[in-house]
């Protein structure tokens, strides 16, 4: 009889990331965010005091794949649910996850009343520039002359408006206290999502106020391109009206951060 | 414990406190205001939850949320706002989780007025979101009576997992009776196995209201109907006031039904011998109590400050056994017991 050796895991699905298959189309990095989400929380030992809020959107079915306590939220309305949920069990780590259309369009006013409350929630924003579910309409971040279902000739900016910047937008209000923009199109993105994702939990867990990571995304199956062509249209596009970076940390977040 | 005087909003406010309400959240409108201003000094005095909301909206998700924990939670809001919070009642019903909302009516439709009125019954009692539910609505007409079914909403709202609904209006609202509490103890939550608080322990739990395979989404529905049925065969409450002799049954609720018991005082004085039916679940409504009732009678006539909604539960119950009239007043108009007197007197002569 041989031996049996230990062999040390240097890789394996995270514990709070569910061993199921999703149903998001090929090339969507919905799986990806929901993977680093995963690995955050089981890295903050979180998974059992964690409780998540899924949108309406292609990520309605988030707490099929993310293994915490899960509520699935009217359109829009997540963050005004994880008020409730927060303000009762301050001890809980309560994040919302949310698409464009979820939260720039129909809850755009649940979203910027919780972080100026300065709610200890958590938002993993997703932006893929375009409404998912409901086949490929405009989104409030559809990008200028973006072809889209309810676009056809493209966004006409005389006619349906500009889009919304969120981080922008959210980063002037004072109950914010962590608000960047990150993308998930190569390993290295990926890291610093990863990255942010950590901090902005850890700035509710510390009660710093409100957190949100703004994810630019894609979208082939609606964009109409391949995997790959989405992730270049992404870098060639979104970027330069979506600059990554940090939009709001605030002293106290530099703090914490100093010291870990 | 002696008696205290109380407007009824804020006889509503310390009901639920006294109830062991964990959290609430709301938004100001007249004439409910004074529920929030109440909430807004003694909720966070206990250290319990209390959230002014950026609007309706937010209040009923706030609630939702809350409710999901298991806390004992309330919003409170009048006609317009209850018009927003339907969405999220909708949800909190399929969802099963306990919730409670007061509604204390003012006149419509639109922005309409401040007065009272009872134009929301058809919203309140048939669902009023979309999809098939049945809110359990409980409809005081003192602000004693308010305290003690504002009580009974929270214990009804768990044993159900439902969102259970108080329905009054401005004249309750704004009106001061003297009023006796029960004591004040810090909440305490039942076993709660489905509530999201952290999957410690236990493995995790989900509450959503989407199911997209139909056959599972008819189960959750069977399910709900299941719950509304054992809600009928139980919780029915109604109150008769001198029907024993009466040849008029006067069927009303809240304000008009107190209104109608100075009515019956008159219209006695005058010969005319008139009782009272008056439904305190006006859902459930108790059909068969009232058919009951009517057959004593020989003609029913409905008082309303609407233009007759409760009245089509009246002859769901009463149907053509007896023949039904009907008296209202809308636009937050309220009626002297002199005009409703008239009405009972017109109502007889129709033979």
């Amino acid at each position: 009889m041989s031996e049996v050796k230990e062999e040390k895991i240097v890789f394996q699905r995270p514990k709070a990331l569910c061993d199921v298959v999703t149903h998001y189309c090929p090339g969507c990095l919905h799986g990806v965010v929901h993977r680093v989400i995963a690995e955050v929380i089981d890295e903050l030992g979180i998974q059992e005091i964690t409780v998540g809020i899924a949108p309406v959107g292609c990520s309605v079915l988030a707490y099929n794949y993310i293994a915490t306590d899960f509520a699935e939220a009217a359109h829009g309305r997540a963050p005004a649910m994880a008020t409730g949920m927060k303000r009762v069990h301050p001890e809980l780590v309560v994040f919302t996850y949310q698409g464009d259309g979820d939260l720039a369009a129909i809850g755009t006013n649940e979203l910027i009343h919780a972080a100026t409350r300065g709610e200890n929630i958590t938002t993993i924003f997703i932006n893929n520039a375009i409404y998912g579910m409901t086949g490929g309409q405009m989104a409030p971040t559809t990008l200028p002359g973006q072809v889209t279902t309810s676009t056809p000739t493209g966004r006409d900016t005389k006619l349906a408006g500009f889009p919304v910047r969120v981080c922008e937008l959210v980063s002037t209000l004072e109950g914010s206290a962590y608000i960047v923009r990150r993308s998930a199109y190569n390993p290295s993105e990926i890291r610093k999502l990863k990255a942010a994702i950590k901090t902005a939990f850890q700035v509710q867990m510390a009660g710093l106020g409100y957190s949100l990571v703004e994810v630019v995304s894609n979208c082939p199956t609606n964009w109409g391109m391949t995997p790959l062509e989405s992730l270049k249209w992404l870098q060639e596009n979104m970027l330069a009206y979506y600059p990554l970076g940090d939009y709001k940390v605030k002293d106290s977040v530099k703090e914490l951060m100093a010291k870990k | 414990m002696a008696k205290v005087l109380m407007k009824g909003n804020e006889a509503i406010a310390e009901a639920a406190i006294r109830a062991g309400c964990e959290a609430y959240f709301g938004y100001p409108i007249t004439p409910q205001t004074e529920v929030l201003e109440y909430m807004s000094a003694r909720m966070p005095a206990l250290g319990r939850a209390f959230v002014q909301a950026e609007s309706e909206l937010g209040a009923v998700n706030m609630l939702y949320g809350a409710a999901c924990t298991g806390a004992r939670a309330m919003t409170t809001t009048s006609s317009p706002g209850f018009s927003l919070m339907q969405e999220g009642l909708s949800y909190i019903a399929c969802s099963e989780v306990p919730a409670v909302v007061v509604n204390i009516m003012r006149g419509g439709p639109g922005l309409g007025n401040i007065q009272p009125s009872q134009g929301d019954y058809f919203q309140m009692t048939k669902g009023g979101g979309h999809g098939d539910y049945s809110p359990i609505v409980l409809a005081p007409s003192t602000v004693q009576e308010t305290v003690d079914l504002v009580i009974l909403a929270f214990d009804l709202a768990d044993k159900y997992r439902q969102p259970v609904y108080v329905i009054a209006d401005g004249m309750i609202g704004q009106m001061m009776e003297p009023v006796e509490l029960p004591e004040l103890k810090p909440p305490q939550r039942p076993e709660r196995p489905w509530a999201l608080t952290g999957a410690k322990g236990r493995p995790r739990n989900i509450i959503t209201s989407l199911q997209l395979d139909p056959p599972t989404l008819e189960k959750v529905n069977l399910r709900l109907q299941e719950i509304y049925k054992r809600i009928r065969e139980s919780e029915q409450r109604h109150e008769e006031y001198m029907t024993d002799d009466a040849d008029l049954l006067m069927v009303a609720y809240g304000t008009a039904a107190r209104i109608v018991k100075t009515s019956i005082a008159q219209a006695r004085r005058d010969g005319l011998k008139a009782g009272l039916f008056r439904p305190i679940t006006v859902n459930p409504y108790p059909y068969d109590a009232l058919r009951k009732a009517a057959e004593r009678a020989k003609r029913v006539l409905v008082v309303e400050l609407s233009a007759g909604q409760m009245l089509e539960d009246v002859r769901l119950a009463v149907m053509d056994r007896r023949p039904i009239h009907f008296f209202g007043k809308m636009g937050g108009v309220v009626p002297m017991p002199e005009d409703i007197v008239d009405a009972m007197k017109k109502a007889m002569a129709e033979a």
